[in-house]
């Protein structure tokens, strides 16, 4: 059986964290921002299941449990959020939605 | 039973520690049990002790009662000890059963009063503290006793203390009497660094052997306990605060005139009669200030119109007798008139209290007139009182002692026919002054409307106090009239015999007969003068040097005037005049000296390193909050950016560091 190395999925793990980074960092728009935390945190959960896969054991694949729980409810709560921030701004601009005096 | 003697002082007391610590206000029912209950409860132990001093043969006559060492530093060891002779048997019977009377009388006459507590805490202070005077075994203890009366009388008199009169009152009764006190401090530190002990007895023995009649030192020692004794007792020429003391409640007045504070010289003199006799000038010197304060203070009470003005001056006349008697060597009669002017001062001043109250504190006999209906008890009482003082014959307490004190001054050889004229002359215008104020009072037309009347527990004392009026003088009869001298003998076993050069009934009977009727005389003086035909007291008064004469009289001779001129306003005005003295300058100039330099380095020093040093961390602070602030953008991608910076340099610092 051929194996992938570790290192491979690594750097794949490694590229979506930057992608999904930089689009965070990039974009203006919630769900975007959202979305892009998605993948980072697809990324996370990447990582966590090689380094499961290359040490045979359990650990990683329940923190990619936890991960996929937390991920269902930020999305849940992000997207309410996000409803109620477009229906009192009228935007979903996150560098025009500051509320902050001073 | 006599073991219980330390318990006489100690439940007045007791009862003033409980009325003073009380948490809070007690109710007025349980301050009067308490206050009334702790003096009625020594006045009843009084009376069993001194039934059991009587029946017992005591060694010497003394009981002494030594509770513990006060002190002791070397050879000077005064105990805290009780000392009770035929002397002070005859005073704390009077002063217990005296103040239970008063007492009684002040339940119902404070009645109306917020401070309640406070008043029979003081009353009791006050009697617990006259009882420690009377029963001390040593001068020191005494003269504890002594100055808790002067503190007592200082407190009751300015009892009203929110009306700045009665404050002044107080602090002139307690200034003056210190003057006193401060001359009977000295002598009784010359008493103990020449004969080593201030215990009385000791004292008095060491002191007749060590110091021979006329010596100087006996001369300064009985002086200087004079000074005390004259003024406590407001005698010439302390005796202008008695009159001001009439500022307290009247209950306070009868308890001062009656029972305690005043009566405390007399008492002094006649405890240390030794040393008096020991040093004849001074001991003449008793006699007569006692017969100048005696005739001074009759005049001013024949015109004064305050009622308790009147009495005022008229306790200071009858003490005037009462060291007129000490003065002649007549121990015995001036204690006896102690007793019997104990009984009516207290009931004339109740009486006047009645009519005080009664009247809305109405205090001008002027303005009172025709409380003979309204006010029954008031005027019997009054009556009684003033019979008593003016010592109508046979009837009353007060002829017994007066003629006593007349009759031994006639025939002591240190007295004579001019002190006896002095008391003499005291007696008419005792018949006249008390007399006149009686007539005014309560006959003639009605002048105002009679509140509030005496209840019960007035009227219990008040009758009482008139049956002792009476019968007080019946334990001392007359060599004319059962010649059974009770009273003195039981004195005699403490206080020397008079040794009259001679004893002849008839002269006695005869000067007995004179004493009579110029109390007689004096009472139909009044009559006339003040009740009947007043158109010749207008025509007396018409007379100017007479007004005169009524006006200087009515100011008390004008002492208060003198003292002013030569004691206050000198004093006043070189305290005003030395205001900027060179003390002042020097201590104002130290000051300068010490603060300048500080002020000066501190100038200097303003800018070193430590304060650099902190002006720079305020700085950073500041610096930092700037910067810092700068971040808070509110931005979100910024503070991700500032997140994914950090975990990116920390995970640099771990992988290559």
């Amino acid at each position: 059986m051929i194996s992938i190395p570790l290192e491979h999925g690594l750097y794949l793990a490694a590229a979506l964290f930057l992608l999904g980074l930089m689009g965070i960092l990039g974009r203006r728009n919630l769900i975007f921002m959202l979305m892009s935390l998605e993948i980072m945190l697809n990324a996370t959960g990447l990582a966590f299941i090689v380094a499961g896969a290359r040490w045979g054991e359990a650990e990683g694949q329940i923190f990619f449990m936890l991960i996929l729980t937390l991920a269902a409810a930020e999305v849940a709560i992000g997207l309410a959020l996000i409803l109620l921030i477009y229906r009192h701004f009228g935007t979903l601009d996150a560098d025009r939605i500051s509320e902050m005096r001073g | 039973m006599l073991k219980l003697l330390w318990l006489v002082p100690t439940l007045p007391l007791a009862g003033f520690i409980l009325l003073i610590l009380a948490p809070g206000r007690l109710s007025k029912r349980l301050s009067a049990f308490i206050g009334v209950g702790s003096v009625v409860l020594s006045a009843l132990l009084t009376v069993g002790l001194s039934m059991e001093f009587l029946q017992s043969e005591l060694p010497g006559n003394t009981y002494r009662q030594i509770l513990w060492t006060w002190i002791a530093i070397a050879d000077f060891t005064p105990r805290i000890a009780l000392h009770l002779d035929s002397l002070s048997l005859v005073m704390i019977l009077v002063i217990t059963w005296v103040s239970f009377l008063i007492h009684l009388y002040s339940t119902e006459f404070m009645v109306d009063e917020t401070d309640y507590q406070r008043f029979f805490a003081y009353m009791n202070l006050f009697v617990a503290s006259m009882l420690l005077l009377v029963l001390a075994d040593d001068l020191l203890f005494l003269y504890l006793g002594w100055e808790g009366v002067g503190l007592c009388s200082y407190l009751l008199i300015g009892f009203w203390y929110q009306d700045p009169a009665n404050g002044y009152a107080a602090r002139k009764a307690f200034l003056v009497t210190r003057v006193g006190d401060t001359a009977m401090a000295l002598g009784l530190l010359l008493l103990v660094t020449h004969l080593g002990t201030l215990n009385i007895q000791l004292l008095m023995e060491r002191a007749s052997q060590a110091w021979p009649v006329g010596s100087t030192l006996a001369l300064v020692a009985a002086a200087l306990l004079l000074g005390g004794a004259v003024g406590k007792s407001a005698q010439l020429p302390l005796q202008t605060w008695l009159p001001n003391a009439m500022a307290g409640p009247t209950p306070v007045s009868a308890l001062i005139h009656a029972a305690t504070m005043v009566t405390a010289g007399v008492y002094l003199i006649a405890r240390t009669h030794v040393l008096f006799e020991l040093a004849p000038p001074v001991h003449t010197a008793v006699a007569v200030i006692g017969a100048f304060t005696l005739l001074l203070a009759a005049c001013s009470a024949l015109v004064q119109t305050d009622i308790k003005r009147i009495l005022a001056y008229s306790t200071m006349s009858q003490i005037g007798y009462m060291f007129l008697a000490l003065g002649v060597g007549a121990w015995s009669a001036a204690i006896f008139h102690f007793m019997t002017h104990a009984f009516f001062k207290a009931l004339l001043f109740l009486s006047a209290g009645v009519v005080i109250t009664s009247l809305q504190h109405e205090h001008n006999i002027f303005k009172m007139g025709g409380l003979r209906r309204q006010l029954p008890l008031a005027f019997w009482g009054f009556l009684i009182g003033a019979a008593s003082l003016a010592s109508l014959p046979l009837i009353t307490a007060g002829f017994y002692s007066k003629d006593l004190i007349l009759w031994q001054v006639w025939s002591s050889p240190l007295g004579g026919p001019w002190l006896w004229a002095a008391g003499f002359i005291g007696a008419l215008l005792t018949a006249v002054y008390i007399f006149r104020g009686w007539f005014i009072a309560f006959f003639g037309p009605v002048k105002t409307t009679v509140g509030k009347k005496p209840g019960i527990l007035m009227g219990i004392p008040l009758l009482l106090l008139s049956l002792l009026s009476i019968v007080g003088g019946w334990v001392e009869l007359l060599p004319m009239g059962g010649d059974q001298p009770f009273f003195s003998s039981l004195l005699h076993l403490t206080l020397p015999e008079l040794e009259t050069g001679y004893r002849s009934p008839g002269v006695e009977l005869g000067l007995q007969f004179i004493v009579s009727t110029v109390s007689l005389l004096g009472i139909v003086l009044a009559y006339l003068f003040f009740l009947s035909k007043p158109q010749w007291r207008q025509t007396l008064l018409e007379k100017t040097p007479v007004s005169a004469l009524r006006r200087f009289w009515y100011v008390g001779w004008g002492f208060d005037g003198v003292y002013h001129l030569l004691l206050v306003r000198p004093l006043q005005w070189f305290a005003h005049f030395n205001r900027s003295d060179f003390i002042d300058a020097f201590s104002r100039g130290m000051g300068w000296l010490l603060v300048w330099p500080f002020l000066w380095l501190a100038r200097v020093n303003r800018d070193d390193f430590i304060d650099a040093f902190y002006r720079g961390m305020a700085w950073l602070a500041q610096v930092g909050h700037q910067g810092l602030s700068r971040t808070q953008t509110g931005l979100v991608r910024w503070y991700t950016g500032g997140i994914a910076a950090g975990a990116a340099l920390l995970i640099a610092m771990v992988v290559f560091l």
